[in-house]
């Protein structure tokens, strides 16, 4: 065995997990295990109790109304990968899915866990990021809605606090038919993404943007909007020159260097991932028609 | 630091044991149950040596702690065989196209395999190499174990 003792709690109700949030010290919600196990198999995270979310009623299920998409924290990669209305509904999801891990963690690994973990290379918070997530918070001291540009909070940091649970995340529809795109580099198929990029485009039958959303993963502390890129495209037909303008914007940013890639290397993924998810994103949304 | 009483099915038989919160299931299976042919390796997720199914799901049993499994049937390599420990099909194909050297990533790559040919009876090669990055294999390389794969899939699908 590696991880240190603790002790574990499977509460039923989220007020019975809230509760021990609020009263236990150094308490870790556990949600999927697919990040926080490998760290406290190798001792980076020492918990005193593990909370685990597996078992509270109401935090998995996939549900459409009003305009939004509502995905409980708990439910697993896996069930969105497989999700009818993830298909019709955000498309961009679930193409990032299959960048995600392998089969095996996505079986146990959550949509929750994959935001508050918050690696800044993962996909399903460049997805949100892109999206403009809505995250729902619930703690003893009441619920609340965080936009995602709010709950991303620095490397590897969120807005929740350490009585707080993380208990569903909102997606504001685009229009059916809109064009996406992801794109990413890794290494090796299931590896974090040395750089990554989604895009989400609203456009007319005459091919003018209407609305554009950039996100990219990997470059930086946390997921990252190119909103003065998104700004330029709109009102413009998006042809080749169009796409090419607009993914410079990418190389301004100052990416990450680390052991996997130096941040030029970076820079220059960003670019071309960029304008590869644009094109993808063009294409979807019948540009060439 | 906890102690659990658990009641889980491995392989079709029940068993119960109190066990500490952070044993994990690899370890659960190895130590408690005396079950080794899931392999440990890195433990931290990255090696698919003890993957093992739980309710039919493939999981990493190193990134799952026991008292996880409560309830659930898990089935793992030793569950594979038929009487008498007559190979199945998938095991069969391993030993006939060479899917095996020194045969520590195999319990891995069975129970992903299984996963797979469960759920896609026909895959493609690319399909099948897909569902194996998750497994590393460090001596014989995965051209026996994709064939072998392929292979499995076949046979079943012609019996």
């Amino acid at each position: 065995m590696k991880p240190a003792p603790f002790d574990y709690h499977a509460p039923r109700t989220l007020a019975e997990a809230t509760g021990l949030l609020a009263t236990l010290e150094n308490a870790k919600v556990l949600a999927g295990g697919q990040s926080l196990v490998p760290m406290m198999n190798f001792r980076y995270v020492i918990a005193d109790h593990l909370v685990d979310l597996a078992q509270v009623d109401g935090l998995r299920g996939i549900s459409v109304a009003n305009g939004a998409m509502r995905i409980g924290a708990m439910t697993r990669q896996r069930e969105l990968e497989l999700s009818a209305e993830i298909a019709q509904h955000c498309p961009l999801m679930r193409a990032a899915l299959g960048h995600i891990g392998h089969r095996q963690t996505r079986n146990r690994g959550t949509i929750g866990g994959s935001l508050v973990h918050a690696d800044p290379a993962a996909e399903l918070p460049a997805v949100c990021a892109a999206c403009d997530a809505v995250v729902e918070i619930a703690s003893m001291r009441g619920a609340r809605e965080v936009p995602f540009a709010e709950f991303a909070a620095g490397f590897m940091a969120t807005a929740v606090e350490p009585d707080e649970v993380v208990t569903a995340i909102k997606l504001p529809l685009w229009p059916a038919g809109h064009g996406y795109g992801f794109q990413e580099f890794s290494r090796r198929r299931g590896d974090f993404a040395l750089a990554g990029a989604a895009v989400l485009l609203d456009m007319g039958a005459d091919a003018v943007v209407r609305r554009a959303a950039i996100a990219l993963c990997g470059v930086a502390t946390m997921p990252l909007r190119l909103r003065e890129a998104e700004a330029q495209l709109v009102g413009r037909k998006l042809d080749a020159a169009t796409i090419r303008s607009a993914a410079p914007a990418a190389r301004a940013l100052e990416p990450i260097s680390d052991i996997h890639a130096g941040a030029d290397y970076r820079r220059h993924l960003a670019e071309v991932l960029t304008q590869r998810a644009l094109t993808d994103a063009a294409q979807r949304a019948g540009a060439a028609a | 630091m906890s102690t659990h009483a658990i009641k889980l099915s491995v392989n079709g038989k029940a068993y119960e044991r109190a066990i500490e919160a952070r044993i994990t299931l690899a370890d659960f299976l190895r130590h408690e149950l005396g079950l080794t042919g899931t392999h440990v390796g890195c433990e931290h997720g990255v090696c698919g040596a003890c993957t093992v199914l739980i309710d039919g799901q493939t999981v990493r049993a190193c990134l799952t702690f026991a008292v996880q499994a409560q309830g659930s049937d898990i089935t793992t390599v030793e569950g594979l065989s038929g009487p008498g420990g007559k190979l199945n099909v998938l095991q069969q194909a391993f030993q006939d196209h060479h899917g095996l050297q020194c045969g520590f990533c195999t319990p891995g790559m069975l129970m992903t395999l299984t996963e797979l040919l469960r759920d896609n009876p026909d895959p493609s090669e690319t399909q099948v190499r897909d569902a194996l990055t998750g497994n590393l294999c460090r001596c014989t390389g995965y051209g026996g174990i994709v064939a072998a794969a392929l292979a499995a899939a076949r046979r079943l699908r012609e019996a």
